[in-house]
């Protein structure tokens, strides 16, 4: 084997080695910001998000949007305000509203926009006014067995 | 401790420079309680080329370890160059070796590295001499033993005969003053083994140097050597010249100088009568 | 195998043996890892043992990643998907590979591939007197021949292991996302968001150091205390490979637990 072929190909081994283990702190460890084309921040608060992470899909009528960029929880207001990256191509108007939706009955969370009526359109920065917060399942049960509790009530 | 006691060694070396290289002083070794040597008492002259025989298992390799410094005797003292080998350290020994050279049975030439790099090994370890004179070096020990056209090859592509050439190269790399031979002939063809036995002999009338073989093959022995030493059982029980061993009236060493097949070592392996073995007392 | 005696006798035999193995072989590591500086002097001569031991070792590393990630990937999507939540497919590809199934199998791997080369390797050298010819000539075996091959074995494992995960995260991705078509965002979400650098990722190459460590000692050892015959290089051969692999086990259960309690 010639010298410079061995050392070439240790060289490759060690840089391929270098770069497995970049690749598992970035994209499986997640050590990055990446952001895929050009994006424009919107916020939306939300009283609960439930169990919505970071890097989730914003989708609108099915279509994937966006994605969460980072989630806060407000001091003064006490509610989640969650930064979201929407791809530049999609426009909004003012009165769209977001709500945190699941896909299937235990699948993953994802924020849902819904477009209203305005002519003038979201900027970039700007906070959507009306959400909708996460269905937390305890709460639904319990509203469920209030009411039925309340249905036979009446019947008596 | 040895800054101070080395100088005066080296200067009493060149004063009275010792006749003998290797003097060995009533010297036994033993694995455990097995005792391998037993009073062994040797003596070799500088320049000379001496032939230590014995049957497998006579603790002739032994003997040579001791010499080199591999193993240590348990007692006795063991001198190689004015030094007392059994009282030397590990860098002591170190330092010694690199004055002797040794042909292993087989070569032992190193598989992964071609026959040039064989034979350069030792100057790469243990000089820092440029490249270039390391290649005249080279190529002048392997036209010493007529291989330096086969410099590209690998040990693999080498016959026993050729393996073993090299190995006398590599051996010689850095013109040692003491040469050991541990069986040089085993294995070989009978022009391969008049090439090493001639080899053996014009490299230390070349090198000035002193040589050790140990050997059971009898004639080549007896053609190179000037002095031969006979061992049996870990003791010795012969010495003299090649002319003396030929004319031995030793049964013992008669058997062996002419392969004797029954003499005084046996040819029937201890063992129950042939009568008791083939049942015909009953 | 060898017969073994069976006596009470014979078992004290065998203890007090390989007790002193062991005693032997703690000492031949220490003068192993004392005798480097030939190594770092000439790192010319751990370069072309890492050719050797790593980048021979490449091609069965990143096939077998890809494959058991593509395993995981197919296994993972049919146990999640009975539960809705195939996004997290992600996570759980990428947890099995980085924090077991990386460091574990990559070792097995490298010791039946490196390992028992390095064992046959220095046993031949052995059996031939190639290494008494190295000490004749004054040049310490350890130093030349044990310590280079050392340290290439300390520092291939931890790439190799990096490799293979990597590699098996893809093969996961490429059945989970390109094939069966689970959401990329999820899957790339979840897992960054489950994974943790320190806890996950850095956990799994201090396995991988270790068992570097534990591969190349006992392959290392066993090829210098090989008996200087056919039968004993292949014996020390086999040993090699069912030993590490053992040790290999051993040690990640051991690390596992460790590593749990901070968790």
């Amino acid at each position: 084997m010639q010298r410079a072929t061995l050392d070439l190909w240790v060289g490759i081994f060690v840089i391929a080695g270098i770069a497995a283990l970049l690749v598992l702190a970035l994209k499986v460890g997640g050590m990055s910001g990446i952001g895929v084309g050009d994006t424009y921040l919107l916020v939306a608060q939300f009283d609960n998000i439930g169990g919505l992470k970071t890097r989730a899909p914003v989708k609108s009528a099915g279509v994937v949007v966006g994605r969460v960029a980072s989630i806060q929880f407000d001091n003064e207001r006490f509610v989640a305000s969650v930064t979201m990256n929407i791809g530049k191509d999609y426009k909004f108007p003012k009165d769209t509203s977001a709500s945190i939706l699941t896909s299937g009955l235990l699948g993953e969370q994802y924020i849902g926009l819904e477009g209203g009526g305005d002519t003038a359109n979201l900027s970039a920065g700007e906070r959507i006014k009306q959400t909708q917060s996460a269905v937390v399942l305890e709460r639904l049960i319990g509203q469920f067995l209030y009411s039925k509790a309340a249905e036979g009530g009446d019947k008596k | 401790m040895r800054s101070i006691s080395q100088p005066f060694r080296r200067t009493r070396n060149f004063a009275v420079p010792n006749k003998n290289i290797i003097e060995i002083k009533d010297v036994s070794f033993a694995y455990g309680t097995r005792p391998i040597l037993t009073g062994i008492d040797m003596a070799i002259p500088r320049g000379s080329t001496v032939a230590i025989m014995g049957i497998s298992g006579s603790g002739k390799t032994t003997l040579l370890r001791l010499i080199a410094g591999v193993i240590k005797a348990t007692r006795g003292e063991v001198w190689v160059d004015g030094e007392l080998v059994n009282r030397l350290d590990t860098a002591g020994i170190y330092q010694l070796r690199r004055r002797m050279g040794m042909m292993f049975q087989f070569g032992a030439l190193f598989t992964d590295l071609s026959v040039y790099d064989n034979v350069a090994f030792q100057m790469r370890e243990h000089t820092d001499l440029p490249e270039a004179m390391i290649r005249d070096l080279v190529l002048m020990k392997l036209h010493a033993v007529g291989l330096r056209g086969a410099q590209k090859l690998m040990p693999s592509e080498l016959s026993g005969g050729m393996a073993r050439r090299v190995a006398l190269a590599r051996a010689i790399a850095l013109d040692p003053m003491l040469m050991l031979y541990d069986e040089p002939f085993t294995g070989l063809d009978p022009i391969a083994m008049g090439t090493i036995t001639n080899l053996i002999k014009e490299l230390n009338a070349a090198l000035g140097a002193t040589s050790i073989v140990v050997t059971h093959d009898v004639e080549e022995a007896l053609n190179v050597v000037d002095y031969v030493y006979y061992l049996a059982d870990g003791k010795m029980v012969g010495h003299g010249t090649p002319d003396e061993i030929r004319h031995t009236q030793d049964a013992l060493l008669h058997q062996f100088v002419y392969g004797e097949m029954d003499g005084p070592v046996g040819y029937q392996y201890p063992a129950r009568t042939l009568a008791q073995d083939m049942r015909l007392s009953a | 195998m060898e017969h073994r005696d069976l006596s009470v006798r014979g078992v004290g035999a065998w203890t007090v043996d390989n007790v002193l193995r062991l005693g032997y072989a703690a000492r031949f590591i220490a003068r192993t890892i004392a005798a480097s500086g030939t190594s770092l002097a000439r790192p010319r001569l751990v370069i072309r043992e890492l050719y050797y031991t790593g980048v021979l070792s490449l091609i069965i590393i990143l096939v077998s990643g890809l494959f058991v990630g593509m395993v995981l990937g197919f296994q993972g999507y049919h146990t999640l998907q009975t539960y809705g939540s195939e996004s997290a497919l992600g996570v759980l590809v990428a947890l099995s590979l980085v924090r077991e199934l990386g460091p574990v199998v990559s070792a097995l791997l490298f010791a039946s591939r490196a390992g028992s080369a390095m064992t046959a390797e220095i046993g031949l050298m052995k059996a031939t007197e190639q290494l008494s010819a190295m000490e004749m000539m004054a040049v310490d075996p350890i130093a030349r021949v044990v310590a280079p091959r050392f340290w290439a074995g300390f520092i291939s494992m931890p790439l190799l292991a990096a490799m293979f995960s990597a590699m098996g995260v893809f093969g996961g991705y490429l059945v989970g996302v390109v094939l069966i078509g689970v959401d990329e965002g999820s899957f790339w979400s979840q897992m960054q968001s489950a994974v943790d650098f320190r806890n996950d990722i850095v956990n799994g190459i201090i396995k991988s150091v270790v068992f570097g460590f534990a591969v190349t000692w006992i392959a290392l050892f066993e090829g210098y205390d090989a008996p200087p015959t056919a039968e004993g290089v292949s014996g020390a051969t086999t040993r090699t490979v069912v030993t590490s692999s053992l040790a290999i086990l051993a040690l990640d259960f051991l690390l596992t637990a460790l590593m749990f309690q901070g968790v």
